[in-house]
Parts: structure tokens; C-alpha cells; sequence
């Protein structure tokens, strides 16, 4: 092409931005005069819909399915927290405020999908179908735990619902989230995505940048489905970004972009569901922003009334919450799908089953010690241990011969 | 990024003994005879070599593993049109752009990238131009691809993945074109396996069985034996074996224990010291960084009684204090001088000052005087 000729036009040729209009104007881009991006809604507050118009793939069956995958994942983190209280369990982080968030969007994903979680998603992971006890099992890492009792709690890993393993490290799964995409595309093309979980506080992290500009520029079909619930920790959102949230950061990325009102299970099943059609049919990734508030504690181990009042987490938990606005819709007269009657029986039911795989969980001794050593290289089921850890085992074993008493051998399998 | 080839270093009038080229080295085959009588491991089908050079036998290698698994991919940072050393030329022709790709330049892209794809069971050879700048990656490198597996527990890893990046002094590198960061990584990473070849063949074999090792291995290319180590190389598919070191030259008197550009300083070192003292060196190439090879080691240094561990990285907590702590135990009783480390100073290298910065010629031989002196 002629540069000369493309001089005479109206726009730019240098390469790096080909498209750009030539102006006279000294005027900077100044974000402050942008429209702040707008949050898709379907079901308000009080459970009306924003427009009655709005035509709705997901059934009556799927909303009354959903909704206790919630009261499930409220009723565990209620139980859970308290057993941490306890000291029965070393650690937990419940998932107030953000039922709708993770159920709905991890009740879309399909067969070969994979997920790349943060650490709050614990009810994508159920609407996957991973069992209670499953959850149980791996939050007291005990034998039956398929991480082997490695990880903290909540840092599941799956294959049967392809949770990949999660690790504390904060949005270093968004380019593996990526790079998995990539692999679908290759593998079965336009068939199956990946979605990538994380919070709008590891946004902040060099990961998201990397992770979201290789996306684009590989054209994966993956969807990255960020959490906006106003803190991370203790740093408010207002410390964390100067923009308008994280979703005004996909454009600059090239990717198709959608905020969504976190709290309505109907608009991130339905927001999800396209978004998760666009990756997969197009090879293209998404960007959605759910917008929530993290009702809870960060963790059993903070504290959060050091930086925030009850009183506005009160206020949350009273005029909006995920759980209570569906359930206003599903027992409007007009849909009535639910009553306070099945709500009771199913409640407690739940309760009793949790409490149940509690009990198995911790009575389930941990791992045998021989795991302390085997996957860390490619060991074939610990039949190959590389020399220097088979050595190590080796003298481990000859202490525990040794002092027996000093330890508490007996909470470990044999 | 500054953009250069590795070259000879200058001087070659000099005739002082501390100059040699990378050619001459007694290690390296001059013939397809000679591979196949030194190298009795080889396949027996091989019968076919041709001279390569480092990065020839480098590219030779990802073109066979491409061509042998068609879920393989390259990725980093200038590969398509070939790399900035030639690495990867025609692969981006041959294999299209599906599978041998440009990526944004962010280091921890490529590798975060390259660990999601190898998480579902597929190869990808990721590259880092240079590994000055893997330090970017270090987060994804030891708490993502190292503990893949062991989080896992085997229910997924990243076993496919390899991460090839160019090391080493060359003359006028400076701070950030001459590291050697495999230290970091011995220590930080358990569960990535750790790999420096010194030559084209050892290049290619040991590339290879990285590419299919079903651990994350990262793969140090001393750039400076790119273009100026040559020797005749197999030209169909073969495997060094990870994890094992190779006794290169036997001796009684000493064992002289390196890796990648170190081997030709201590061969000529070496050639210099047995003529005046008449002593033998066993040297030994121990190729893998980590796991390393304990047994091979220990078994020399119980012979000859006295060892020596060269590399271009700086000493302190380098991998010459690893192997210096566990020969010293392995080998208390038979040890008649302590075990000396060679190595860079615990400096940056500075780009005026480079000769004196790598252990060389000179400050090798010196070493093998004190230890026989002793």
C-alpha cells in the first residue's frame, strides 16, 4: 500500500493505530467525561422484572435448581464458618452476597469447559455437580480429598467438572485460563471455552493485563468473569482503580465487554450464556464485570469492621441480597415455582445432609505421610520417586521410627 | 530488548592460552564415525549425521517434536520469523501460525499462557528471549508450573511444558545479556527439572527429552555456542536421558565438574594442567541442573579424591554450593583437599570487565594447582 496516498486521507498510516482520524484539536482523552458504563439487569431488588418484555432461556425448572445450589452454598458457608470458629477447621471464606454470581455462571458451562476458579466460587463448582462431600473432603484434607490433603481450603481441584487446581497466588490463572482456551480452540473448535474467575482487586495484578492481551491477540474463546464486590480485603474499589471499574478496560484490550448486576441470577445466567456463545462461536474473548458487595468477612482469618461499618453491611444484607431477590420472583403469585413451605423442608434437609458430610469428613483420616514426597515431578504414582526425594523419605521414615511418640501419627492413614 | 548474535571473542591473534575457539574442543564429534563409536546409546537405525550448530540442532529438534506431536506448539516473543538467534527458523512455514506463534511481549504471558495449554495434556515450548528477563515469569514459573503437579496430586500437570531461553556470558552482554539464573530455580522450584546442554548434539538430544519429559523443564541455551559450537549431530530422532550426567573425559586425580560454556574452559584448562603435572582430570558434564545426578558425581569424586565445580553464575548460593555440601557428605572419607568452586564473582557483569568476570582458562588451571597442591 501507498503511504503516500494514504496521507492524503483522513486517517492515520502508521501501523499501531491504522484507523485513527487525524484532528487539529489539542484535546486529551479524558475518562472523566466518558459515560460510566451501564449494568445490565433483569430482576430488580423487589423481584419485578426491569422489562416485562424480556424474553428468558433459562426454565422454571433451572431458576428452582439454582436457587438451591445457593441456600446450599449459604447454608455451607454459615456451617462452615462456625466450624472454623471452632477450630475445627483451619480456615474458611464464605461466599456471602455472591451466590447468584458464581451458581449462575458456572450453571452454563458445558462439557468440555474449563474452569479456572479464584477461590470464591464454590457454588459454580456445585452447579457443576461437584458433591458436598466432595467440598467437605477437600476443606478437611483428609484421604478422600482428590488434592490429597495439600492445599488450604477451598483451593479445590476436579477433574470430572475440569476444575483445574487453585492456588493462592492471585490471578496467576488468568493466562492459564487463556492458554487452556487456546487449546480448546485448537482441539475442538468451536465447541467449548474457558472461564476464568477472579476478583476486581487482582485485576490490579500483572497477570490481567498479560492474560487479557494474549486473548485478544490469539483470538481464545475464553470468558473472564470478574467479581466486583467492592473490596479486596481491606482495600476498598475506590484504592484499587482510578477507571470506571474493570470492565472500561476490555475495550482497550479489543474485547467484547458487559457489566452485569451481580445479584440477579437471572442476568448472569442470561449474560453468561450469550457471552459463553460469543467465545465459543467466535473465538473471541469476553469480558464480563459482575457488580456484588462481599457481604462477608474476607476470610475466617480478617476481621472487616476494622475498615468498614456493620451498618453498611447490614443495609446489604437487608434490602439486597442474591438469595432473597430470587426468591421474591419465584414466589410471586404470577411464577410461583416456590413457598415458604418447600423453602423450610429444603433448609432443613440441607442443613442436616451438610452437618452429615461434616461428620464423615472429619472422622476421615488425613493422607498417608508417603504423600508428602510423590507428585512432585512425574513419579508414576510414587513407584519412581526422583533420587533426592526418595532419600528424604527416607529420612523422614527413620525419624518417625525414631521418635513415634513425638508426633501424631495416628490422624494419618497408614 | 537489544537484538545481536553471538559471536567469537575478539582477538584472534591472541595466542595467550586463555584464548581458544569453541571449535577445537576435544568433546565435540568431527564425524559421523566418530558420533556413532562415542555415542553407543545412539538408536540403532542411526547412521546419518550432519555438522550443526547449537542453534541449528536446537531448531533440528523443535522441528522433529513438532513434526512427531501435532498438539506441540512454539510460542515467545519474535519466534515466527525465526528468532532472534535462528532457532526457530521455518517452523512458522512449515508448521503455520496455529502453532508456531508471536506473542505480546510479557513474559508472563507466554509462560502463564504456555502452563493453561499444558495443563490440558498438549506440549508447548515457550521461549524467553533472553534469560535475563525470565524474572518477570518467576511467579508462574515456581508457584504455578512447578507445583501444577503436586497441587494436582497428578489429577493435572503441566508435564508438556518447556521453557527454552539463551544464557551465558558473550563477550558483551552486560547486566542484562549474560545471566545465568538456573540457581533460582534449582532452589525455588521442586518439581521443575532444570537442563544445560554443552553442545549441538547434546542440544538436540537433550531438548527432545525435555519436549516429552513429563515434567516442566526449563531449557538453557548458553548463547554463545550458538554459531560457534559445531559439531555432527544425528539427523533423525534421539534422546539424551534427563537427569544423568556424562562422564566426558576419565581421570583419576580430579574431578572437574560444569556445565554448557564451562566445558570448553575446563577442557583446555585441563589439556594445559596433565601436560605440566602429570596428573589425569576426570571431567564431568552434568548436564542437568536439577534433579542432578548425585550418584555419577559422588562415585568420581570417591575415585579421585578431589573435585572442582565451575559455573559462569555468581558463587554465593550458586549450584556450586549445592554440590559442594553434598559431595562434602558423600564423600568425607575420601576427600584429600576441599572441594573448590570456579565461578562468576558476586557482582552484575559489568560490560568493560566481562573477561574478568567468567571463570576461564586461567582461573580454572589455578584452581586445579591449589587442589593439587594442596
Amino acid at each position: 500500500m501507498n503511504v503516500l496516498i494514504r496521507l492524503t486521507k483522513s486517517t492515520l498510516a502508521y501501523p499501531g493505530a491504522e484507523k485513527s482520524l487525524i484532528t487539529p484539536q489539542l484535546v486529551f482523552n479524558d475518562p472523566t467525561t466518558l459515560p460510566v458504563i451501564s449494568t445490565f439487569r433483569i430482576l430488580s431488588p423487589t423481584g419485578a422484572l426491569v422489562d416485562n418484555n424480556h424474553s428468558l432461556t433459562i426454565t422454571s425448572e433451572k431458576i428452582v435448581d439454582l436457587y438451591k445450589h445457593m441456600v446450599t452454598l449459604h447454608t455451607l458457608d454459615t456451617i462452615m464458618y462456625d466450624a472454623q470458629r471452632q477450630g475445627r477447621l483451619s480456615f474458611y471464606m464464605t461466599s456471602s452476597g455472591e451466590e447468584a454470581v458464581s451458581v449462575a455462571s458456572g450453571a452454563i458451562l458445558e462439557k468440555h469447559d474449563q474452569i479456572f476458579a479464584q477461590y470464591r466460587e464454590q457454588g459454580a463448582f456445585l452447579a457443576r455437580g461437584l458433591s458436598v462431600q466432595d467440598i467437605m473432603n477437600q476443606l478437611y484434607a483428609n484421604s478422600n480429598d482428590h488434592g490429597k490433603g495439600r492445599n488450604m481450603p477451598i483451593h479445590h481441584v476436579n477433574k470430572a467438572i475440569n476444575l483445574h487446581p487453585i492456588s493462592s497466588p492471585l490471578a496467576t490463572q488468568i493466562p492459564h485460563a487463556v492458554g487452556a482456551a487456546y487449546a480448546l480452540k485448537l482441539t475442538k473448535p468451536n465447541q467449548a471455552c474457558s472461564i476464568c474467575y477472579v476478583g476486581e482487586g487482582a485485576c490490579s495484578e500483572g497477570d490481567f493485563h498479560a492474560g487479557l492481551n494474549i486473548a485478544a491477540t490469539r483470538e481464545c474463546p475464553v470468558i473472564f468473569f470478574v467479581r466486583n464486590n467492592g473490596y479486596a480485603i481491606s482495600t476498598a474499589s475506590k484504592e484499587q482503580y482510578k477507571g470506571d471499574g474493570i470492565a472500561s478496560r476490555g475495550p482497550g484490550y479489543g474485547i467484547v465487554t458487559i457489566r452485569i448486576d451481580g445479584n440477579d441470577l437471572l442476568a448472569v445466567y442470561e449474560a453468561t450464556k450469550a457471552a459463553r456463545d460469543l467465545a465459543v462461536k467466535e473465538n473471541r474473548p469476553v469480558l464480563i464485570e459482575a457488580m456484588t458487595y462481599r457481604r462477608s468477612h474476607h476470610s475466617t482469618s480478617d476481621d472487616s469492621f476494622a475498615y468498614r461499618s456493620k451498618h453498611e453491611v447490614d443495609a446489604w444484607k437487608r434490602h439486597d441480597n442474591p438469595i432473597s431477590r430470587i426468591r421474591k420472583y419465584m414466589q410471586r403469585p404470577d411464577i410461583n415455582i416456590w413457598s415458604d413451605e418447600l423453602e423450610e423442608k429444603f433448609r432443613k434437609a440441607t442443613k442436616k445432609d451438610i452437618l452429615k458430610c461434616l461428620q464423615i469428613a472429619e472422622r476421615t483420616k488425613k493422607p498417608p505421610l508417603s504423600e508428602i514426597f510423590t507428585d512432585v515431578y512425574f513419579d508414576n504414582g510414587g513407584k519412581e520417586l526422583q533420587p533426592h526425594l526418595k532419600e528424604q523419605k527416607e529420612e523422614l521414615d527413620e525419624i518417625l521410627a525414631q521418635y513415634r511418640s513425638w508426633y501424631h501419627l495416628e490422624d494419618y492413614k497408614a | 530488548m537489544l537484538r545481536f548474535t553471538a559471536r567469537l571473542p575478539k582477538g584472534v591473534e591472541d595466542t595467550s592460552p586463555n584464548t581458544h575457539t569453541y571449535r577445537d574442543a576435544p568433546f565435540l564429534h568431527t564425524s559421523t564415525k566418530q558420533v556413532l563409536a562415542a555415542n553407543s546409546w545412539l538408536p540403532e537405525e542411526t547412521t546419518t549425521t550432519k555438522p550443526m550448530n547449537l542453534y541449528s540442532a536446537i531448531n533440528d529438534a523443535m522441528q522433529i517434536a513438532l513434526r512427531t506431536d501435532e498438539t506441540s506448539i512454539i510460542l515467545g516473543e519474535d519466534v515466527a520469523f525465526g528468532g532472534v538467534f535462528r532457532c526457530t527458523m521455518g517452523l512458522h512455514d512449515e508448521f503455520g501460525d496455529a502453532r508456531v506463534f508471536n506473542t505480546p511481549l510479557c513474559e508472563q504471558a507466554i509462560i502463564g499462557f504456555s502452563i493453561g495449554y499444558a495443563a490440558m495434556g498438549h506440549k508447548v515450548v515457550a521461549e524467553v528471549q533472553f534469560a535475563d528477563y525470565v524474572f518477570p515469569a518467576f511467579d508462574q514459573i515456581v508457584n504455578e508450573a512447578a507445583k501444577y503437579r503436586y497441587r494436582s496430586a497428578s489429577i493435572y500437570d503441566v508435564g508438556g511444558l518447556t521453557i527454552r531461553m539463551p544464557c551465558g556470558g558473550v563477550g558483551h552482554g552486560a547486566l542484562y545479556h549474560s545471566q545465568s539464573p538456573e540457581a533460582f530455580f534449582a532452589h525455588a522450584a521442586s518439581g521443575l527439572t532444570v537442563v544445560v546442554p554443552r553442545s549441538p548434539l547434546q542440544a538436540k538430544g537433550l531438548l527432545l527429552s525435555a519436549i516429552r519429559r513429563k515434567d516442566p523443564v526449563l531449557f538453557l541455551e548458553p548463547k554463545i555456542l550458538y554459531r560457534a559450537s559445531v559439531e555432527h549431530v544425528p539427523v533423525d530422532d534421539f534422546e539424551i536421558p534427563i537427569g544423568q550426567a556424562e562422564i566426558i573425559k576419565p581421570g583419576n586425580d580430579l574431578t572437574i565438574i560444569g556445565y554448557g560454556t564451562q566445558l570448553y574452559h575446563i577442557s583446555r584448562a585441563v589439556e594445559i594442567a596433565e601436560k605440566e603435572f602429570g596428573i589425569s582430570c576426570e571431567i564431568i558434564d552434568l548436564r542437568t541442573i536439577i534433579p542432578w545426578d548425585k550418584a555419577t558425581l559422588a562415585a568420581s569424586v570417591n575415585k579421585t579424591g578431589r573435585a572442582i565445580v565451575c559455573h559462569e553464575a555468581s558463587k554465593n548460593n550458586g549450584i556450586g554450593a549445592e554440590l559442594a555440601a553434598e559431595l562434602s557428605k558423600e564423600c568425607f572419607l575420601n576427600l584429600e583437599a576441599p572441594i573448590q568452586r570456579v565461578t562468576g564473582w558476586d557482582t552484575p557483569i559489568p560490560l568493560s570487565f566481562e573477561r574478568f568476570i567468567i571463570p576461564d582458562v586461567a582461573r580454572i588451571y589455578n584452581s586445579i594447582k591449589n587442589v593439587m597442591k594442596y
